[in-house]
């Protein structure tokens, strides 16, 4: 029982960092039916920047407040630099600029921050909580109570504010939305801002758990997309549940069947979704928008 | 052969006795460079390897350079970066040897890498002296391929030898499946018996992991676990001794040469403490008694390193200050740098006192290091101290 307890745990730490890149996913799929594979670059550089600026000499909070700004920059830049020229062409070839944006991203990371790995100090110290015989790390309790905050705000946020009703209409249907007198474009970039911050976000809780590098983001992309899939590309209360299945799975597949096929476990979950259940746990029933 | 190498010679001569005019000197302006050639992984998941890798060669180069070369002739210094791809050093390689025109390599910080470039070096009749670590690089012998570095198997060896002083008997191991922890697990697992040794739980981790806490958990609920062993190199090794820490595994904790850098403190932090791994004399050179014989070389690499790149020397770059030093004597002895001279010259090296320890190369040992050129660290207050 302890030994499935410490799986468990484990599973969820990394599945909360997996659903807080699959709501990143989301939130830019739902404004622009894109799907952004740079969205792992925001993680890393939340991490990178705050690692810089805390070795800088900056406060911890106020390096993490700077690091999450730069990464919100980086995300509106990413959409109007790259995305926004590209307006009006194919679904497809927007993935693709996000994928080429990712691959720049973590090059200029390379240049601007260095090559190694770096870690931060865990924000309430490393003495591991001890429950039913498994440990517990406090870091892991910030992981949690941070993508918590993030789902609770997304969720006041698109059901409580006009932007946010703004943002769920463009989703549903972009013409009915601009016809209704909404700005699309400002909302396309607002979905960029907010994934940025959220990666970014996910990327400093994480980050003196699994430490960071200019290349962290990619894995981490990968693994939020399988679990967006999972959880129905499109629904946020699906990424999060995606994210933490899919972490378990890992965990409980690498502690009781084998460790050689731990990152194969999130792939296999891809291909079974996409075989068997094509709009995931949560998607809507509704064809078009498959 | 008659003429060139004379007039090589006797350029050298004259340019080590006036090395001030040497620049204005007509056969030095005549004279090719050296042109030695390299592809590191100076980017990429291994880029701890291949970024001091580079610094060092290209330090060094400049050093010997401005001090008049060797065999009076300039060197010249072809890096590639191959970002830790077999496929990428394999092109790299190619080009060095066809366009480049190379009279020796010295690169491969990755064993994949360096096994991709073997077959070519060998038919090319190119030397060809690696930085990487596994056993297979030298083991069978290749006849144009040396390496510097200790192999995983000296690792092991060590590590158990004082596992057996510290009457331990049954292990568990956590290998990384990259190149390096796949191929000293195996070493470990062909070894481990020489020294009474069983290994009753081997769980293994990918490289870019970025947990450890399942397969940990399995090796804490095998029973009879009185040490765990950490091949592997990268974050995953520091993040193995976190979650050790953090699950309050109470047993000692033995990682490889394979994290035998500053970094690996800094990142495992308060979790390192007591960590016990085989290493260069280069990690503790201000510790080393003042009658060692390498603490004259590890110093002054250390301080020269140091002192021009401001960040922490590491054992990695310390291969490549051996393979460029042994080839640099290799070419004063040989008088020239036509291949099968040169290979065997750097066959013949003996008692070259290298960052890794004394080398002595024969026909049968491309490697030639013994067990004694490793010194088993541990980490207190968070720096390395000399265990034995």
């Amino acid at each position: 029982m302890a030994e499935f307890l410490q799986f468990f745990f484990s599973g969820i730490t990394v599945g909360a960092v997996y659903a807080m890149v699959a709501l990143g996913f989301t939130i830019i799929y739902n404004a622009s039916e894109v799907i952004n594979f740079a969205q792992g670059e925001f993680v890393m550089i939340g991490g990178m920047t705050s690692v810089f600026l805390l070795s800088a000499g900056l406060p911890l909070p106020l390096a993490i407040a700077l690091a999450v700004a730069i990464a919100v920059a980086v995300g509106i830049a990413l959409n109007v630099l790259a995305i926004e020229p590209a307006r009006g062409a194919s679904v497809v070839t927007l993935i693709i600029i996000t994928i080429g944006a990712s691959i720049l991203l973590r090059g200029l990371a390379q240049i601007v921050f260095d090559r190694q790995f770096h870690t931060l100090p865990a924000f309430s110290g490393e003495t591991p909580i001890t429950i039913g015989g498994a440990a517990l790390q406090p870091q892991a309790l910030w992981v949690l109570g941070g993508a918590l905050v993030v789902v609770l705000a997304l969720g006041w946020f698109f059901t409580r504010t006009l932007m946010g009703k703004a943002m769920r209409a463009t989703a549903h249907n972009r013409l009915a939305a601009q016809l209704a007198g909404i700005n699309v474009r400002f909302v396309l970039m607002l979905s960029f801002a907010l994934s940025a911050a959220i990666g970014a976000v996910a990327g400093v809780l994480v980050t003196p758990i699994t430490l960071t590098s200019y290349d962290a983001g990619a894995m981490l992309a990968l693994k939020g997309f399988a679990a967006a899939i999972l959880g129905g590309m499109g629904s946020a209360a699906g990424a999060v549940a995606g994210g933490l299945l899919v972490g378990i799975a890992e965990a409980m597949g690498a502690g009781y069947i084998s460790s050689d096929y731990k990152d194969a476990v999130a792939f296999v979950i891809i291909l079974l979704v996409l075989f068997f259940l094509p709009r995931g746990l949560f998607g809507g029933k509704s064809v078009e928008r498959v | 052969m008659s003429q060139k190498p004379l007039r090589v010679l006797g350029a050298g001569v004259v340019l080590g006795a006036a090395a001030a005019v040497a620049a204005g000197s007509a056969a030095y302006a005549q004279e090719d460079p050296i042109r030695i050639g390299s592809f590191l992984s100076i980017t990429g998941p291994a880029s701890f390897l291949g970024d001091p890798e580079q610094k060092t060669l290209e330090m060094y180069v400049d050093r010997i350079n401005a001090d008049g070369g060797v065999l009076g002739r300039q060197l010249e210094l072809v890096v590639y970066d191959d970002a830790g791809d077999a496929n990428e050093a394999r092109t790299f390689a190619t080009r060095l040897i066809d366009d480049d025109e190379v009279d020796i390599i010295i690169g491969g910080s990755t064993t994949g890498a360096t096994m991709a470039v073997v077959p070519l070096v060998e038919e090319a009749h190119i030397p060809f002296i690696s930085l990487a670590g596994a056993v297979v690089i030298i083991d069978p012998v290749n006849a144009w391929v040396f390496k510097t570095p200790h192999t995983d198997r000296m690792a092991c060896q060590k590590i158990f030898e004082d596992m057996q002083a510290r009457d331990i008997s049954s292990i568990g191991m956590i290998s990384g499946t990259g190149g390096f922890g796949t191929s000293m697990r195996e070493q470990c697992l062909e070894v481990a018996g020489d020294y009474g040794i069983t290994v009753v739980a081997d769980e293994t981790y990918g490289p870019r992991d970025s947990d450890m806490t399942p397969q940990l958990t399995n090796i804490r609920n095998t029973d009879g676990v009185e040490a765990v062993l950490n091949p592997g190199f990268g974050q995953g090794p520091a993040i193995v001794t976190r979650n050790f820490a953090q699950l309050g595994i109470d047993v000692p904790l033995y990682q490889s040469h394979g994290v035998a850098s500053a970094s690996f403190i800094e990142l495992a932090g308060d979790a390192a403490e007591g960590v016990r791994l085989p290493a260069a004399a280069l990690l503790v050179a201000e510790d080393l008694p003042a009658d060692d014989p390498q603490r004259d070389v590890v110093v002054t690499y250390k301080t020269e390193f140091e002192e021009q790149w401001d960040q922490p020397v590491s054992t990695f770059g310390g291969h490549a200050y051996d393979a460029l030093f042994i080839a640099v004597d290799a070419m004063e002895r040989a008088g020239t740098t036509q291949p099968e001279a040169l290979r065997d010259a750097i066959e013949q090296t003996t008692g070259f006192m290298g960052t890794a320890g004394e080398v002595n190369f024969s026909p049968e040992d491309h490697l030639g290091l013994d067990l004694s050129a490793f010194r088993m660290l541990e980490i207190r207050g968070g720096t390395w101290t000399i265990a034995d």
